[in-house]
């Protein structure tokens, strides 16, 4: 069915939501990718067939005015720790870690009688929190992109029409100029998602501005920050909200065809964006004459093929084109000169995810969100060490206090914070003294950290800071293309002598040296990459330089992480001589008398530990 | 290696695209679904039709972490070591993996040609830190010993096949 | 647009220029770059051009366009040191055996590693330990000595349209190399040189074979005869300080004769012969209409390009031999008898601007029981390091005359070195009328000059035809492209592999500016005009071979074998 006009449009939002007012009652499973992992499909498919057996099932494309219970697939709901998640509608009930045997007493107690099962809902601290949006973790949150996420069907775009998806697009043709939604976007001061935080209005301005009658709207969804789902997240649990604000953005700019490049470690997203095109090329919203105007628009989807630096602009235009993701110079600009050559907006998922409510709501209304110069809110993946790990949207401006400790509940088993690595390798990390910092693009940039793509890997006080900062150092430097010497040379010199930290055989030179090198990186690289590829750290360096010097000094890793730089000895007093120890030593390095202490070689040991795991007597310590 | 190529599955993969040079990397993608890695014959033959350089195809091919020129072993298994994994430990499990299967980090395949290990930067699962993958299928929180355990049930299951 | 900007304080005015650095060479100040190449596209990597704005950011010049009232600074303690860095970086990755480097002081990292007193590499060890291809007849590739700044991946794609090397892996694992890394002489490689024209460092260099040379000079059995072609006399002064363009064949035939060569000849005398045969072959297919345009054939990139690419147009290619091997195969011929006679054995020299020169006398078609008709060939270059390994003081010699009778060209044979030049040759044979005022016609009809690709009509017996001339293989593969889709026809196509013709050959000194080329052209064409014979035909010594030697031997003059292939 193609939706002929704006009044058509709304026709059809009146009779989709009238269809799932009929539906009494709706479960919405989780198929988020860490869901589907715990086996939520399957849970789906049992809870489908055990309402379809029951006569009760409501098919999902609101195409029949039936009453009964809707049975959906949703997109993430965020709260992955707590997977496969089960949400129940109209109670709002949240059923965590629900298992396939679960299936039967959910449709039983919850679903015919009403009733609650409490076994299956969250608890902390005692208490049950029987409604999801009780619950700590989302009661602190703020979820405006990520509204559906979780709360429609991922796959249906009838769904997303009743919930008056396609609105803004619709409001836009009607009402607006290419120039007005240009100012409207600029007035919001939304800055892009993707890291740099450039503002949008900006940028689309710039390609309005453009005269070549072709252009390009491309969507970045390479989210290739490890510890960063949130763009996944958003594809997989809201596509059409993504569909449709690149469409405006085609719409204000003059493009009639849109890119999104999708990593290729993201298969489901890629799975529902092609769905969902489908979808709205059936019911007109892409194509030719879109709502009966004289506006074509239409998207394709490009798969990356595995390489981190295609997030960076110029890089993921290459890629589109069949090439080497390798950064060319600039300018001229992506606005310019990007994609086949003619200007191109581009902008990241969460970025395009937050153009439909600017347009429905005002740009006065989202920046009532957040600080002046960051509105709006921000989605976070917050992993790690964290209780509460998940997909989180709070404000612009919320303290990374609030992040971790109201909403991730605080450090996992009791531990204390210690660290929390912001925007990924290109971040820095943030230490208790930045707590209480607000999570804004300028406040970070002011302590050396950058919200990036906003992924919060919270870290305990067990991890070794220079450790952490040579696992980054080595991601940097297997994703560097290769092409600029700085990034190509130095982040693999820079790699070496952080693996000479680790493994004992760092000197206090090899920090000066550190950060020469990373001086001389950030200043001269050629792409975003190589700029921040040293911030790990810089960061590092700044804030847990005692750290670096236990290591180069003393050598010795506070934490214990470093295996090189571990020490056994053998307790006198415990020690039986029962000869175990060297018997499972496997470079030979413990002698020693039966029945008289052992005694370990600290040259030929290895550090592997195995003798301590032989031990019967707890004799073998770790100094 | 032993595949013989037939080059009509290549043909229909590149009119598909319609040789369309910006279609090179969705190509070797295709091409790898079906033979599983990247025949160097195969490559050749895709640069001459859609006229593009050998040692540009090279480039491509080199250039993406999911492209192998290598014959890849029937089940791939992937240890993720995003952020999230890694300080969840995901480095014990690829060792423990490599040394079950006898592999290194250079060599990446067994000889049955059964399995391969290798790293990814990051799954985006980091909720379930640290994840695996086994032909992509996600594996969420696992260990070492239950990485293993999942080897063993697939070596039984694939020798009760035969 | 122009305008205004301060280079160091001081006010530097730009008007065409795309980049800063452009500006800032303009200005007298000679940033360092190694990746950075005027005719090649903008890559931006090596990042030692990198200037300061008057808030201390850093850009690089190569890839910022100059604006009106910008302020940038090129030589702050900060720039030194990250240069510093840069070079210190690129030098713990390189093999530094730079004594025994083909490159040795003509090489651009060691120049810069000297400038700016890189005295301690902090970084190491070196990680690259790759096997050298030397399979090549013409060029040898150390990739340990590889910088990847990509200048010869662009040159091969951009400028020669060949792309046989490109960027393989990424990051500190890229490497520049071929398809699969095979040896380069398995791959579509032309042998055209012009990669290593431009690398900056040892990791493409032109094959040296000087001590084959140095061989058989000292070997009392053998008749040394060295053939000089045309473009190597306007180019050899500039490795000994003398200006490009200038003419110094005398004292080449003296350094020669110094060295101990029996007999100096010049390749220009071939060249009249290929003029001869290619302009009979041309108007025999004029008149049948027949595999129209015919192309030349002299160059043996181009050759091996047509074979590699096009094998459909190997019918419209000349069969003449190029005027390096009609030499070879005609002094060997004329010899023959007399050698035998006096238990000698005599050996063909090339003296090339070229680098292919090595891989045409090694292909097999160019043997003749096993024995080549050009034994070694050297380059420009290679004459150059010759003399001066003899300590032969080159700009203080007298000059000398070339041997007779095969030191002898026409003005038409000696302008096969410039782009344009083997047309204007070809057509001055087959037009009618010899008079002064129709020599000037051909050289104003459009066949001279730099342009990529040249178009001109001439009136033969009252039929015009269509010249089309082009140098740089990339313009010819456009040009071929255009032919091959019907949307150009043209009679005769003249195609050099290097841009501006064999003097932008890669064998000759490496050209500091494109302005050189331009000189290098205009010192043939001065030859040319005040050579007294201006056309192949009116050449004594062709006539008396055509009569002579040649009168049943004209197969010598010609190859087959290529068409089999």
């Amino acid at each position: 069915m193609k939706i002929k006009d704006i009044q058509h449009l709304k026709e059809c939002t009146r009779l989709f939501s009238d269809c799932l007012s009929r539906q009494k009652k709706r479960v919405l499973v989780c198929a988020g990718t860490g869901c589907v992992a715990g086996g939520s499909l399957e849970i789906y498919k049992k809870l489908k067939k055990m309402i379809e057996d029951k006569g009760l099932y409501v098919d999902v494309r609101l195409q029949e005015e039936k009453e009964g219970i809707g049975v959906k697939k949703s997109g993430c709901h965020g709260f992955c720790e707590m997977g496969p998640l089960v949400r129940i509608e109209p109670y709002n009930y949240l059923y965590v870690k629900v298992k396939l045997e679960n299936c039967e007493e959910i449709v039983e107690t919850t679903l015919l009688k009403g009733q609650p099962v409490e076994r299956l809902m969250y608890k902390q601290d005692g208490k049950v929190y029987p409604i999801q949006e009780e619950i700590p973790f989302y009661r602190k949150q703020m979820r405006i992109v990520l509204e559906n996420c979780g709360h429609i069907d991922a796959e249906s775009i009838e769904e997303y029409i009743a919930k008056g998806g396609y609105h803004a697009l619709a409001y836009v043709m009607e009402q607006m100029t290419p120039e007005e939604v240009c100012r409207v976007i600029t007035e919001s001061n939304l800055r892009g998602r993707g890291g740099g935080g450039f503002p949008t209005g900006k940028k689309w301005s710039q390609v309005l501005a453009q005269k070549s009658p072709v252009k390009y709207v491309v969507c970045n969804g390479d989210e290739g920050d490890p510890g960063a789902f949130m763009d996944r997240s958003i594809m997989e649990g809201d596509p059409h909200r993504v569909l449709e604000g690149m469409i405006i953005a085609g719409y204000a700019t003059g493009a009639s065809e849109g890119y999104i490049y999708v990593r290729a470690e993201y298969p489901l997203a890629v799975e529902r964006l092609k769905k969902a095109i489908e979808q709205a090329r059936e019911y007109g919203l892409l194509g030719t004459n879109i709502l009966g105007r004289r506006f074509d628009f239409d998207i394709h989807i490009n798969q990356g093929a595995g390489a981190f630096v295609c997030g960076e602009g110029s890089a993921l235009i290459a890629s589109i084109h069949g090439e080497r993701g390798m950064p060319r110079v600039k300018p001229p600009r992506t606005t310019e000169v990007g994609l086949w050559g003619k200007p191109t907006v581009l902008n990241n998922v969460e970025t395009f995810a937050n153009v439909p409510l600017i347009i429905l709501k005002g740009s006065s209304w989202f920046r009532s969100i957040g600080p002046d110069n960051s509105p709006g809110t921000k989605a976070f993946a917050l992993t790690g060490n964290v209780k509460n790990t998940g997909l989180i949207e709070v404000p612009m401006g919320t303290t990374l206090r609030e992040v971790i400790f109201d909403i991730g509940g605080g450090i996992k088993d009791g531990k204390a914070f210690k660290a929390v690595q912001i925007g990924g390798p290109s971040g820095g990390c943030l230490t208790e003294q930045h707590l209480d910092l607000p999570l804004d693009f300028d406040s970070l940039k002011k302590v050396g950290a950058m919200i990036g793509s906003g992924g919060l890997v919270v870290m305990d006080e067990d991890t070794c800071m220079v450790e952490v900062a040579r696992f980054f150092m080595n991601f940097t430097q297997n994703e560097s293309c290769g092409k600029c010497v700085p990034c190509r040379e130095g982040t693999k010199r820079m790699l070496e002598i952080l693996e000479r930290i680790v493994a004992g055989k760092g000197t206090v030179y090899d920090l000066e040296l550190l950060e020469e090198l990373a001086d001389m990186i950030s200043n001269t690289s050629l792409c975003g990459l190589g700029k921040t590829a040293a911030y790990p750290v810089m960061s590092t360096l700044k804030y847990f330089r005692n750290e670096y010097l236990k290591h180069v000094i003393d050598k010795k890793c506070p934490t214990g992480t470093c295996i090189a730089l571990r020490t056994f000895v053998i307790n006198e007093e415990l020690c039986r001589g029962c000869g175990k120890c060297a018997r499972v030593c496997p470079v030979g390095a413990i002698e020693g008398k039966v029945k008289q202490p052992f005694k370990i070689n600290r040259e030929k040991c290895i550090k592997c530990g195995a003798c301590r795991e032989a031990c019967p007597f707890s004799a073998i310590e770790e100094v | 290696m032993n595949t013989t190529i037939i080059y009509g599955k290549v043909d229909q993969i590149l009119n598909r695209y319609g040789n369309k040079k910006s279609a090179l990397i969705a190509v070797l993608q295709e091409v790898q679904k079906e033979y599983h890695y990247l025949p160097q014959e195969v490559l050749s033959y895709i640069g001459d039709k859609m006229g593009i350089s050998r040692a540009r195809i090279f480039g491509v091919a080199t250039f993406y972490e999911n492209f192998s020129l290598e014959p890849k072993g029937k089940y791939v298994i992937k240890i993720c070591d995003g952020t999230a994994c890694h300080v969840k430990k995901s480095i014990p499990i690829l060792n423990a993996l490599r040394k079950e299967l006898g592999l290194n980090e250079n060599k990446r395949t067994t000889d049955d040609m059964m399995f391969t290990v290798e790293t990814v930067s990051c799954l985006g699962a980091c909720g379930l830190a640290p994840v695996i993958t086994i032909n992509d299928k996600v594996y969420p929180k696992m260990t070492p010993e239950a990485a293993i355990r999942l080897v063993k049930e697939i070596r039984e299951a694939n020798r009760l096949e035969d | 647009m122009a305008g205004t900007m301060i280079i160091d304080g001081q006010r530097v005015g730009f008007d065409k220029e795309k980049n800063i650095l452009d500006v800032i060479r303009k200005a007298g100040i000679d940033l360092p770059t190694f990746c950075y190449h005027s005719e090649l596209s903008i890559y931006g990597a090596c990042r030692m051009c990198m200037v300061e704005d008057e808030r201390g950011r850093t850009m690089a010049a190569c890839s910022t366009p100059p604006r009106d009232g910008m302020i940038v600074k090129t030589n702050t303690p900060k720039l030194q040191k990250y240069r510093r860095m840069v070079l210190e970086l690129i030098l713990s990755n390189h093999d530094r055996d730079c004594t025994v480097c083909e490159k040795n002081g003509r090489c651009k990292l060691q120049e810069l590693a000297a400038r700016f007193s890189i005295k301690n590499i902090r970084f190491g060890p070196l990680c690259k330990q790759l096997p050298v291809d030397e399979s090549s007849a013409s060029i040898v590739r150390n990739p340990n000595k590889c910088i990847m700044c990509g200048d010869c991946v662009r040159m091969c794609e951009e400028v020669q349209g060949i792309g046989v090397l490109g960027f393989a892996y990424r990051g500190s694992k890229i490497k520049v190399t071929t398809a699969f890394e095979r040896p380069i002489a398995e791959v579509e490689c032309v042998n055209c040189g012009q990669c290593a024209a431009v690398c900056p460092t040892g990791a493409l260099v032109v094959k040296n074979e000087t001590s084959k040379v140095w061989d058989v000079l000292n070997d009392k059995n053998k008749r040394v005869v060295a053939q000089i072609a045309p473009a190597v006399r306007v180019a050899l002064g500039e490795e000994f300080g003398l200006k490009p363009g200038e003419i110094v064949t005398g004292k080449i035939v003296a350094a020669l004769r110094k060295l101990g060569f029996d007999e100096i000849y010049d390749t220009g005398m071939a060249a009249d012969l290929t003029v001869m045969e290619e302009s009979r072959e041309f108007m025999g297919k004029l008149e049948k209409e027949e595999n129209l345009p015919l192309f030349t054939s002299c160059c043996p990139a181009w050759v091996k390009h047509v074979e590699d690419k096009y094998p459909q147009l190997l019918k419209n290619l000349s069969t003449c031999k190029s005027p390096q091997q009609i030499f070879g195969a005609l002094i060997k011929e004329h010899y023959k008898k007399i050698d035998e006679a006096q238990g000698k054995e005599t050996v063909v020299v090339s003296v090339m601007p070229c680098t292919a020169k090595k891989y045409e006398a090694a292909r097999p078609e160019y043997r003749n029981n096993g024995i080549p008709d050009v034994d070694v060939v050297i380059t420009t270059q290679e004459l150059a390091l010759m003399i001066k390994q003899a300590g032969i003081v080159f700009n203080e010699l007298e000059p000398e005359s070339l041997d007779m009778p095969f030191g002898l060209a026409s003005g038409a044979g000696l302008i096969f070195g410039v782009t344009g030049g083997v047309a204007e040759a070809v057509i001055r044979r087959c037009l009618k009328e010899k008079n002064p005022g129709a020599l000037k016609e051909i050289s104003f009809s459009g066949v001279r000059g730099m342009e990529g690709i040249k178009e001109a009509a001439i009136n033969i017996d009252g039929r015009e035809i269509k010249v089309a001339v082009v140098h740089g293989l990339g313009n010819a593969s456009k040009l071929i492209s255009s032919i091959l889709a019907g949307e150009k026809r043209y009679d005769f196509v003249e195609v050099m592999a290097c841009p501006g013709g064999c003097i932008g050959g890669a064998g000759q000194p490496i050209p500091q500016s494109s302005l050189v080329k331009m000189q290098r052209a205009k010192g043939l064409y001065d030859v040319d005009r005040s050579s007294q014979i201006k056309r192949s035909e009116e050449n004594p010594i062709i006539m008396a071979l055509y009569s002579g030697l040649l009168s049943e031997k004209r197969y010598l003059l010609h190859r087959y074998l290529h068409h089999q292939k």
